[in-house]
């Protein structure tokens, strides 16, 4: 693999940039790996970088139907933050944070991490109390965390409009000055390269189409490029988590719903920070390109495609007009979806299943990319100690049989 | 956005309607007998299916009724609406 550096783009501009190679192998899979993570968005394939890294197990492959990052990796708003509420999440969260803060360097690759500071609106009383609650209990967790009234709200962010004669007024924000957003495909080419680079397989155009399982362990799966013989699979396929836990006979609490988001044409800086609100249900980032990337919330009903409903856009364009009616002239480039995996109690599900060998991680809904080299960390542990990762332990799928939920729903603000 | 056909009322916007997801899903006669699995599945376990799935839908912006819908979860083709006990 070749070292990115200033030395080698320099070399390369001088030589007319031939040198470069393909970032990773794409392979055919063999037919028998000792670990095979089913599923290459970020979070497969971080976890196939890290049983790689800190676990000494290469031998493994990763197989992704389409092309690595086709799903929500490359679909999502890419905000990255850990402000919430609940110690179990929080810490889960922060854990992913503080790897982000040292990904570009560990891969190698510019994932583009900006920490431009994320806020979280408030426009109520309720909200209020609710967001320094939160705000109490990150500190508690020793996350960076501020509560700020409206003014210094306008003062953070310049073109927010914090008029107390809008609908529902700007009465403050919660401000993690520490998350930001970062560059969603550079994360899946930055950790399939480095796998690749430990020795994985990273098989694209490879769909699971069948688990066998045999005296409740899994002992070989099928695939479009054929059988592959092995104990051991990590299932991270997102909106299709239920589809192939079906294969191997798991129950899920999982519903697959269409997330949608849209992009401005490109202007000129204007906007540093990222800005979220619950209330009016949207939040707002812009990217290096200069495009506002705009999202809000799910379409309602369960659906595998990544396509949903005028409607919810249509809604989401007002509620961005009453924070900036600054943007109110701009026009909207793209709008697409992606198809996420919500859990009943809007957080993950990690771990063990009830088949021997086939393990979990999905339900991250809309939620995820954050917690990409975190999850990928946890699952990967988990994985090679046949037992969950301590992080990970209050994700199990036991939970829902416990009564142990993690309800992070009223809690973290718009689950992104 | 989806046309759906309310068995009451007729042909209708989906934003007049509210979705209640999976279908045929009845409380347990005496949840206090259950053991944990068999209370754990059928509050949160879910079918998600990809491909024609049955669920409920109300009319709630008009006759308030609940009714079913068949409906393809890949092409969103919606198949059959029905009343909800037939
Ligand atoms: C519009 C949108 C906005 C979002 N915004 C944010 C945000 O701002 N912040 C945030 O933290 N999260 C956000 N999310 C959520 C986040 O994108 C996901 O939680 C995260 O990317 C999931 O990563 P993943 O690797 O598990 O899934 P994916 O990237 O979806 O990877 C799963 C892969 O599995 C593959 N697969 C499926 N079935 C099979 C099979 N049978 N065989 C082989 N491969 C298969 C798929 O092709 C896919 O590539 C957003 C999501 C969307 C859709
Ligand atoms: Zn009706």
């Amino acid at each position: 693999m070749k070292k990115f550096s200033a030395l080698s783009i320099l070399t390369e501009g001088l030589s007319g940039n031939k040198g470069w190679k393909p970032h990773w192998q794409s392979v055919d899979p063999k037919s028998q790996y000792e670990v095979v993570i089913i599923g290459g968005g970020g979070h497969g394939l971080a976890t196939a970088y890290y049983l790689a890294k800190n676990h000494n197990i290469t031998n493994v492959a990763v197989l992704e139907k389409n092309w690595i990052g086709s799903g929500n990796t490359g679909r999502n708003t890419t905000i990255v933050r850990s402000n919430y509420l609940l110690n179990e999440s929080s810490r889960l969260y922060e854990h992913s944070l503080k790897l982000w803060e040292g990904l570009s360097k560990e891969l190698n690759y510019n994932v583009m991490f900006s920490q431009r500071g994320v806020l979280n609106l408030a426009h109520s009383l309720q909200e209020i109390r609710d967001s320094k609650r939160r705000v109490f209990a990150n500190k508690l967790n020793k996350i960076d965390a501020e509560w700020l009234d409206s003014n210094s709200v306008k003062k953070y962010c310049k073109i927010i409009n914090t008029s107390k004669d809008s609908r529902y007024p700007i009465l403050g924000a919660t401000l993690q000055r520490r998350a930001g957003t970062a560059r969603h495909d550079a994360v899946a080419w930055g950790f399939a390269r480095a796998a690749s680079n430990l020795g994985v397989d990273i098989c694209e155009n490879c769909e699971v189409t069948g688990l066998q399982i045999e005296k409740n362990k899994i002992v070989s799966i099928n695939t479009t490029k054929g059988n592959i013989n092995t104990k051991k699979i990590g299932i991270v396929v997102a909106g299709h988590g239920s589809v192939l836990a079906r294969m191997a006979g798991i129950k899920l609490p999982l519903e697959t719903h269409t997330l949608q988001a849209l992009v401005s044409e490109p202007i000129k800086p204007i906007l540093d920070c990222v800005v979220m609100s619950n209330a009016v249900h949207v939040y707002v980032s812009q990217s290096d390109k200069g495009e506002l990337v705009i999202g809000a919330g799910i379409d309602s009903t369960n659906s595998y495609q990544q396509r949903g409903n005028f409607s919810i856009i249509s809604g989401q364009m007002g509620s961005l007009l009453e924070l900036f009616p600054i943007f109110s002239k701009l026009k909207m480039l793209r709008t697409w979806g992606g198809i996420v995996d919500v859990s009943p109690d809007a957080s993950p599900i990690i771990g063990e299943t009830p088949v021997k060998g086939v393990f979990f991680n999905g339900g991250w809904g809309t939620g995820g990319f954050k917690a990409t080299p975190g999850s990928g960390w946890v699952f990967a542990h988990t994985i090679a100690n046949n037992f969950p990762h301590k992080l990970a332990d209050p994700f199990s799928l036991n939970r829902f049989y416990k009564g142990k939920l993690i309800d992070e729903h009223g809690a973290a603000a718009v689950a992104h | 956005m989806l046309f759906i056909k309310c068995p009451y009322c007729g042909e209708r916007d989906e934003s007049e309607f509210h979705y209640g997801g999976e279908a045929d899903i009845s409380r347990p006669e005496e949840p206090s007998k259950l053991k944990d699995i068999e209370w754990g599945n059928y509050l949160f376990m879910k079918k998600n299916t990809k491909g024609i799935f049955s669920e409920i839908w109300s009319h709630s912006s008009g006759c308030r009724k609940w009714f079913r819908v068949d409906r393809n979860t890949v092409t969103n083709d919606i198949i059959r609406v029905y009343e909800i006990n037939k």
